[in-house]
């Protein structure tokens, strides 16, 4: 006898319904990097934009970060934590393999019992949980999703290091997505190139480490030009293509809201996918340097709680590193 | 050629960097005398790429150190 399963029934749209990020408190500028590292302010600004970034304190987490940003997000969209039925937390700096900082979260935020898990896609991460969070609901499997990124890069480099340290700083930014009345997420364009795993990482690995103490621990590195160039190159080709599949044009845009590694690399792509003047484009980086899988989403709060862009409007989303990984979408504003 | 090649490279530098077309001399450092940071040098790259249809590797990029280098790599592969 043939018998039919049942399937959930799916929601035809999506949207983010809210954001909300945390930064830790304390403000480091560029002189204050350059105690440790060979440089200058005006060197620093020219390179990558920032003036100054956020530091976690000691005893902050990614987690106390995490639940941060998080709670603010569901206090926002005005539903209550048992609701979400999908928790997605995207992070490359959560120092634990095992469990998940997800559900750690999920237990602070009052969620007990929801699915939740860590996506490991680095600064790529939270287009990548947009997109999977949008998919899940459309399939009906869960009413809503808490998308969070959540980094401390100041546990995984040395305040010594030229190459790395004036870069990089700590936050956290979450989103909460839900079924929509109309299209609110657009296609997502995603992919990874995995042959390139040397440009940008975190190595050796603890084991290496646990082998031989003559290893270093664990650290960020990165080869800044071919980052740079895949960035600039493919990474415009990846914007356009979100656009495309979104069925809207560049000039229709409300935000343009990149992962923020460097404002070089984003005034590389306002150029090559000639951006107008009236779209707002996130800058955030001046003043809280690159977070990695949380820049977006504490960029898209600032973009919102500022006004930069109308609540409703368009924006593109594109995240991109270690991987290599990327994903890009459209997305309307909360 | 190599005369033509490095009036193209002056328009590039110029373009990319803002440096002065006629600064852009064979002995010139990109960095020392030209100031062309690590990301701008990647753009000038990019940019020969297109324009003689040549392929620099990351890998050979820091060994363009001055004009005159970028000059030769770019004559012995076109």
């Amino acid at each position: 006898m043939t018998v039919s399963i049942k399937v959930p029934t799916p929601n035809a749209f999506t949207r983010i319904l809210s954001v909300g990020a945390y930064s830790p408190s304390r403000i480091v500028d560029n002189d204050e990097v350059c105690l440790k590292i060979d440089s200058n302010n005006e060197w620093i600004v020219e390179r990558s934009g920032i003036q100054e970034r956020r530091y976690a304190a000691e005893d902050e987490s990614v987690l106390d970060m995490a639940v941060k940003a998080a709670k603010i997000a569901v206090e926002r969209a005005g539903i209550d934590p048992s609701e979400i039925g999908v928790l997605l937390l995207a992070s490359c700096t959560y120092p634990y393999l095992t469990p998940s900082a997800a559900v750690q979260v999920a237990a602070q935020i009052g969620a007990v019992g929801i699915p939740a898990t860590d996506i490991s896609s680095a600064c790529a991460g939270f287009c990548y949980g947009v997109g999977m969070a949008s998919d899940i609901i459309r399939s009906g499997n869960a009413k809503y999703a808490l998308v969070i990124g959540a980094e401390k890069l100041t546990d995984w480099f040395l305040d010594d290091d030229r190459s790395i340290a004036f870069l990089f700083g700590d936050g956290a930014g979450a989103v909460i997505i839900g079924p929509s009345d109309t299209p609110g997420i657009g296609p997502t364009v995603w992919g990874s190139d995995g042959t390139q795993t040397a440009a940008l990482g975190i190595a050796p690995s603890f084991i290496e480490q646990r082998k031989d103490p003559a290893n270093n621990v664990p650290m960020l590195y990165m080869q800044g030009q071919t980052v740079f160039r895949w960035a600039i190159t493919e990474m415009a080709r990846v914007a356009k293509e979100a656009v495309d599949a979104a069925g809207i044009t560049v000039d229709q845009l409300d935000a343009f809201i990149p992962h923020q590694a460097n404002n070089r690399i984003t005034d590389a792509l306002v150029r090559s996918l000639k951006i107008p003047e009236h779209v707002h484009v996130s800058r955030d980086i001046v003043t809280s340097g690159n977070t990695s899988a949380a820049s977006i989403p504490i960029a898209m709060s600032r973009v919102v709680s500022e006004g930069s862009a109308p609540s409703g409007g368009l924006a593109l989303i594109i995240g991109f590193g270690a991987g290599l990984a990327y994903a890009a979408q459209v997305v309307t504003l909360p | 050629m190599s005369e033509d090649i490095l009036a193209g490279l002056a328009g590039i530098v110029n373009e990319v960097a803002g440096v002065p077309a006629e600064d852009v001399q064979l002995d010139k450092s990109f960095v020392d005398d030209l100031d062309v940071d690590s990301l701008s040098m990647v753009e000038v790259v990019m940019a020969c790429e297109d324009k003689w249809g040549v392929k620099i590797p990351d890998s050979e990029v820091k060994n363009l150190k001055t004009v005159g280098d970028a000059v030769k790599f770019i004559s012995a592969h076109v």
